[in-house]
């Protein structure tokens, strides 16, 4: 089990002060000017180094993204967005980081716009986080007043702003390129890239958006070195990592821990085990809806990192792990999901805005059996057509959690089938 | 589609609410002020009673001199614009799947005995309105209901029934885990974070 002393998230269950004066007694803004004397290159090189992979779903490498920003500005500003939409079901990681520890993600914006050469940073956070958003309003503030940002931020010669702007109940504005849609007033419909954000983002400017997990852990890695934090989980899937732990278990929790940490030992450990014993377990999405479920006999054993969950045709994501016990009607539970992405479809693309109103049709007769056993073979073909046909991955994302569903579940459907074609006729 | 209201009454920012548009408006680069249509729609919906008439919106697109379709396209596209009136108080259930697991329907079935409303209903007092709407971003505190600004988590029939009995009262309801527990630590305390680090 990860020590206290690895934690970064030292006010994760809101105990301690979160305002300035409390993050200050935790180490936050502690010399940060030390930090951004590191330079440009040299804080993208530790970063590089550490191996932090970003948090907000696709792990790409934190510390090239950043590289992709231009060295020098034709005129343009640059901007930093951080990418506080977060809306992936079964994650709830961000929303403890803003309202429990503002000031951890204010400084990482600070040396990652610095690193990245922006004027500013604009962090985009839910609608529905209001609490939250007071929070970060208010943390803003005192890093204001205290000269930590704005001009001469922290005293280190560098003019860095900090502004907030929340949404208003869209998921699909967590796609970086939606994100920067609404940014600019618009509908939150993702662009076609290239050109990627790092060359035209918001307002035409050179953007990178990251997650708040993946900024807010930055300084951090900077100050204990790039070294300490590889040294944590396995070779490329390093460091630290907030899991969110919902559904069947005794306990449900928030938790920082070790990446590569086994998913039993991380359930057990914090979560208090499963309803029922381990041997209650169903089957559990290991890391945000979108990603596909895995039966128990595969979670016996399995590690929670990126390469071992993609190996076994699955994801980290969020890691955001939602525990199904024998109880659950796993096709219901799947059904659920395929309404929440035709809910979430922004209608841009064919494929998506057609395509998961009909899977989640079909769906929704699978969870009554009123289907034919040759429609699974049907669903997953339509879902195939959809998958990598989109501008953005919500068309993916709609697609997995149903392949998952058949590849692990295809007897449990079909039972269902017969024995309600068996219901009918007797 | 959403259809708009006329409700035939102007509407305009009060003295104050014009100041915090003007903040609003200040966050964003030169030129750049559709912006902030999405704060400007927040704060007109606050200003009228939590939603948002044609004039409304019309008054948001004048404001920054935006044409009133590309305001009209940004409310119909978030939902948590509303543009019909709602309750005193807007409880938003959380359907998806990690609440449903926790005993959403349970939630429903509160708001259908008790209320009377289904999804999209207001009660005849109107005090109560009911929306489904997808995850709310507090799984491991699941289930959750929003209402108004709060969140309200860990809910059962029982806990979820007491709240809206005070609220009904007029009182008070504390929001937040409606059980024994920090937030989203482990109900029964934290197992981790127990080292004195800081402040603690």
């Amino acid at each position: 089990m990860l020590k206290d002393k690895d934690r970064i998230f030292t006010n994760l269950y809101g105990i301690h002060d979160w305002k300035l004066a409390g993050a200050k007694s935790r180490g936050i803004w502690d010399n940060t000017k030390a930090l951004i004397e590191m330079g440009q290159d040299g804080i993208i090189d530790a970063i590089k180094e550490s191996g932090l992979r970003g948090r907000g779903g696709a792990g790409f490498p934190t510390g090239l993204k950043w590289s992709f920003m231009p060295k020098e500005s034709d005129g343009r500003p640059s901007y930093l967005v951080v990418n506080a939409d977060e809306s992936e079901p079964g994650t709830c990681k961000d929303r403890e980081i803003m309202r429990f520890d503002p000031h951890r993600l204010l400084e990482g914006c600070l040396v990652a716009g610095f690193a990245m050469r922006a004027v500013a940073a604009y962090i985009y956070i839910r609608g529905e986080f209001v609490q939250e958003a007071i929070n970060l309003e208010i943390a803003i503030q005192e890093a204001y007043e205290d000269g930590l940002i704005g001009k001469n931020a922290s005293g280190s010669g560098y003019d860095f702003d900090i502004y907030l702007h929340r949404g208003a109940g869209a998921y699909i504005c967590g796609e970086e390129t939606a994100l920067i849609e609404s940014l600019e007033g618009n509908k939150g419909q993702p662009r076609l890239k290239p050109p990627f954000p790092a060359n035209v983002g918001v307002w035409g400017c050179p953007s990178t958006v990251n997650n708040v997990e993946s900024i807010a852990v930055a300084p951090e890695i900077l100050r204990r070195g790039e070294g300490w934090f590889s040294g944590l989980g396995r070779p490329n899937n390093t460091g630290t990592k907030l899991f969110c732990i919902s559904g069947h278990v005794n306990k449900p929790c928030n938790v920082e821990e070790e990446m590569g940490i086994p998913l039993k030992e991380l359930i057990e450990k914090h979560a208090g085990g499963v309803r029922g014993g381990w041997d209650n377990l169903l089957a559990i999405i290991p890391g945000g809806s979108s990603v596909p479920l895995l039966p128990k006999e595969i979670c016996d054993t399995m590690l929670m990192d990126f390469d071992s969950l993609r190996d076994a045709q699955s994801g980290l994501g969020t890691a955001a792990v939602i525990v199904m016990d024998k109880s659950t009607d796993v096709i219901r539970a799947i059904e659920r999901l395929s309404h929440f992405y035709k809910h979430e479809s922004c209608g841009q693309c064919t494929p998506c805005r057609e395509g998961t109103g009909w899977m989640w049709r079909v769906m929704q007769r699978l969870v009554s059996g009123d289907a034919e056993v040759e429609e699974i073979d049907m669903l997953i073909n339509v879902s195939k057509r959809i998958e990598g046909h989109t501008i953005c991955a919500l068309g993916d994302a709609a697609a997995w959690p149903i392949q998952g569903l058949v590849r692990h579940f295809r007897p449990v459907i079909e039972e269902r089938i017969k024995s309600r074609k068996a219901a009918r006729a007797a | 589609m959403s259809q708009v209201i006329e409700t035939g009454k102007a509407f305009e920012f009060t003295p104050e609410n014009v100041k915090k548009a003007k903040v609003f408006i200040a966050k964003y680069p030169k030129g750049r002020q559709q912006s902030a249509v999405m704060p400007l729609l927040d704060l007109a919906q606050r200003q009228n009673e939590n939603w948002l008439s044609k004039e409304a919106l019309e008054y948001v697109g004048k404001f920054l001199d935006v044409p009133y379709m590309r305001v009209l396209e940004v409310a119909t596209f978030y939902t948590m614009y509303n543009l019909k009136p709602v309750g005193k108080y807007f409880l938003q259930l959380c359907r998806t799947t990690p609440c449903w697991l926790r005993g959403s329907d349970d939630l429903e079935a509160v708001c259908k005995n008790k209320l009377g409303i289904s999804s999209g209903e207001t009660t005849e007092d109107g005090m109560f309105s009911l929306l489904e709407v997808e995850c709310l971003g507090a799984c491991v505190n699941a289930p959750v209901v929003q209402i108004n600004d709060d969140f309200y988590e860990d809910l059962n029939a029982e806990n979820f029934e007491a709240v809206l009995d005070k609220l009904a009262k007029g009182e008070e309801a504390p929001k937040g885990p409606q059980i024994d527990r920090i937030n989203s630590a482990p109900e029964g305390g934290p197992k981790t974070l127990l080292e004195k680090t800081g402040d603690a």
